[in-house]
């Protein structure tokens, strides 16, 4: 498999993919919150919230719709989620199939409902095109700058390294178990869903054990290159005087948001 | 290659800051002191072997079993982590697991990630390991078997949690999440049991020296075994109660005031939504929860479906 099947980064020379990846951390967790703080239905906010979107992803040279697309892929994840809750949104077709429900769907509810959509819409967004614009590791590195615990922040570089190898070794066990399942056209292939479910456990456990060889094998060639504990870069990451500028721009605007969705 | 809906990873914007908070604040002291638990224990060896252990559990997930009409159900690892590595060390790779789902491939909000470690993270090696600790002693008939309920408790726990969380966010309804939450996941938590049990009992069989009961005793004591039986009991009686008779508990949740601090919307989906020859009684609840279950499936599973249309790469698999 290809490493970059996982990597969300696209390469391009823009403001945005420049910009230190601490601020940008720091701006999608600040648009997030500011889009949770914002009232329900406080619709002019929430334009501004996704004109500020729009405008980064064109300053990203991304194009204007690359986070929109891609978040589409990601919001049935988040419908989902809300399906159990919003089930009966969709239920007034259903009282005319079955004709047992009374359903009144509120003014209060669709408006509640819109708006944790919203919610969830422009942080998704703001999120993929944070991963778009900046490297993982970069990313890995602004988290420890901003004091997040940084045996956690290399744990979390690791899994990100080995992700690839050990979802390769995953397709290698998957491959295996669909070369070894071959059935007739029309037919059903293997046992039953609880023999399936054993397979997939032990399949499980199988990649366990290698994972765990692994990473004996991984720390003794670390240690053998004198790893102390602490991984090093190359990359000095200073904030540059644009950089604060431009936070304190953004900063300004998140409090402007918030005006124009509080003050009504 | 395609990613199941992960129906527990909660996005951003669906649970209050109150809550997001607070699960937070919990998840800091319990992932603090994770981290200074496996340091202590592993020295600079934690990081290879944790790092490599949550690429693991994020890998495993990708191990499908085909269930039916397109669907196929994955693994979810949190007991299995717990119970094999010591839960200290499952909480640290549980959180890398969900902090990379969130923040590389937007799976499950960053704001509300503290909620999200918890559930999937904390809350299941709590009740993985604890229920595995507690019969450590007993044969490996009674360890498996313990360890697959386990397994399946710490998925409706999660799935409990989760609901609770959407309600007190003023999100969804308590009649309908809940026992939509908890059926789909008294399927998903089957299919976790018997993956646990499997990947289990094939390392003990293939490595023995991975999992001997007296390494896994070393990881944690009696207070594992008293949070998890808790945990355990606290599930088990809350799940039934809460979904045959909602009401009850959020009259409790209004006593403590619970409520009032949570709902900042007034929110009112349906008035009332009523089965009129069954009234309200509990069975109608549950009537309500099973349609709720069966357009989630249904839903689930229209998904899945365009997703396999529109990913290109997915035919490979």
């Amino acid at each position: 498999m290809h490493a970059n099947l996982f990597d969300r980064f696209i390469e391009k020379e823009s403001i945005i993919h420049r910009l230190d990846p601490r601020v940008k951390v720091i701006t999608l967790v600040g648009f997030i919150l500011s889009n949770a703080l914002l009232p329900d239905g406080a619709w002019l906010a929430f334009i501004v919230g996704w004109i500020f979107l729009l405008f980064a992803n064109d300053l990203s040279k991304l194009g204007l719709s690359y986070t929109f697309r891609r978040s589409i892929i990601a919001l049935p994840f988040a419908l989902a989620a809300v399906s159990a809750i919003f089930s009966p949104m969709g239920n007034p077709l259903a009282t005319w199939h079955f004709g047992m429900f009374t359903l009144t769907p509120t003014d209060l509810g669709v408006l509640r409902f819109t708006s944790i959509l919203i919610r969830s819409w422009l942080s998704v967004q703001m999120g993929i095109l944070l991963v778009a614009t900046t490297p993982f590791p970069d990313l890995i590195h602004a988290l420890e700058h901003l004091h997040f615990p940084k045996s956690l922040s290399t744990i979390i570089a690791f899994l990100y390294r080995y992700l690839f190898v050990l979802t390769d070794e995953t397709f290698r066990l998957l491959r295996a178990r669909d070369a070894r399942s071959a059935g007739l056209e029309g037919t059903k292939a293997g046992g039953a869903l609880f023999w399936r479910m054993r397979v997939a456990g032990n399949m499980a456990g199988q990649l366990f054990v290698r994972s765990y060889d692994r990473s004996d094998r991984i720390y003794s060639a670390m240690l053998s290159r004198g790893y102390t504990g602490n991984i090093r870069t190359l990359n000095p990451h200073t904030m540059k005087q644009s950089d604060w500028a431009i936070s304190s721009t953004i900063a300004v605007f998140l409090i402007v948001t918030q005006m124009i969705g509080w003050i009504r | 290659m395609r990613f199941s809906p992960a129906q527990l990873h909660i996005p951003d914007g669906f649970l209050t800051l109150f809550v997001s908070a607070i699960f937070w604040l919990l998840t800091v002291l319990f992932v603090n002191q994770a981290i200074r638990q496996t340091n202590k224990k592993l020295g600079e060896k934690q990081v290879p072997l944790m790092g490599i252990m949550a690429a693991f559990i994020f890998a495993a997930q990708m191990i499908n079993f085909p269930v039916a009409g397109g669907t196929s159900g994955h693994f979810l690892g949190g007991a299995l982590a717990a119970i094999v590595l010591g839960p200290w060390a499952g909480i640290l790779v549980m959180t890398a697991v969900i902090a990379i789902q969130g923040l590389l491939f937007q799976d499950g909000g960053l704001l509300v990630m503290g909620a999200n470690i918890f559930n999937m993270g904390i809350i299941t090696a709590i009740i993985g390991f604890g229920l595995y600790r507690s019969v450590l002693n007993q044969n490996t008939k009674v360890r498996l078997g313990v360890a697959g309920f386990a397994a399946w408790l710490s998925t409706m726990a999660s799935a409990l949690l989760a609901a609770l969380q959407l309600w007190i966010s003023g999100t969804s309804q308590l009649q309908i999440v809940l026992p939509a939450m908890l059926g789909v996941h008294v399927l998903i938590g089957i299919g976790e049991a018997v993956i646990t049990v499997a990947a289990l009992s094939l390392i003990e069989r293939t490595r023995p020296d991975l999992a001997k009961p007296e390494k896994i005793a070393e990881q944690g004591g009696y207070g594992w075994i008293i949070g998890g039986v808790l945990f355990s009991v606290f599930a088990v009686l809350l799940s039934p109660f809460a979904s045959q008779n909602p009401d009850g508990l959020e009259s409790v949740a209004e006593n403590l005031g619970f409520l009032s601090a949570g709902v900042s919307a007034p929110y009112q989906l349906l008035s009332d939504y009523s089965l009129p020859f069954l009234g309200s009684t509990p069975l109608s609840t549950i009537a309500a929860g099973i349609i709720g279950v069966v357009v989630t499936f249904a839903l689930v599973f229209l998904i899945s479906r365009s997703l396999k249309k529109t990913d290109p790469t997915s035919k490979d698999h």
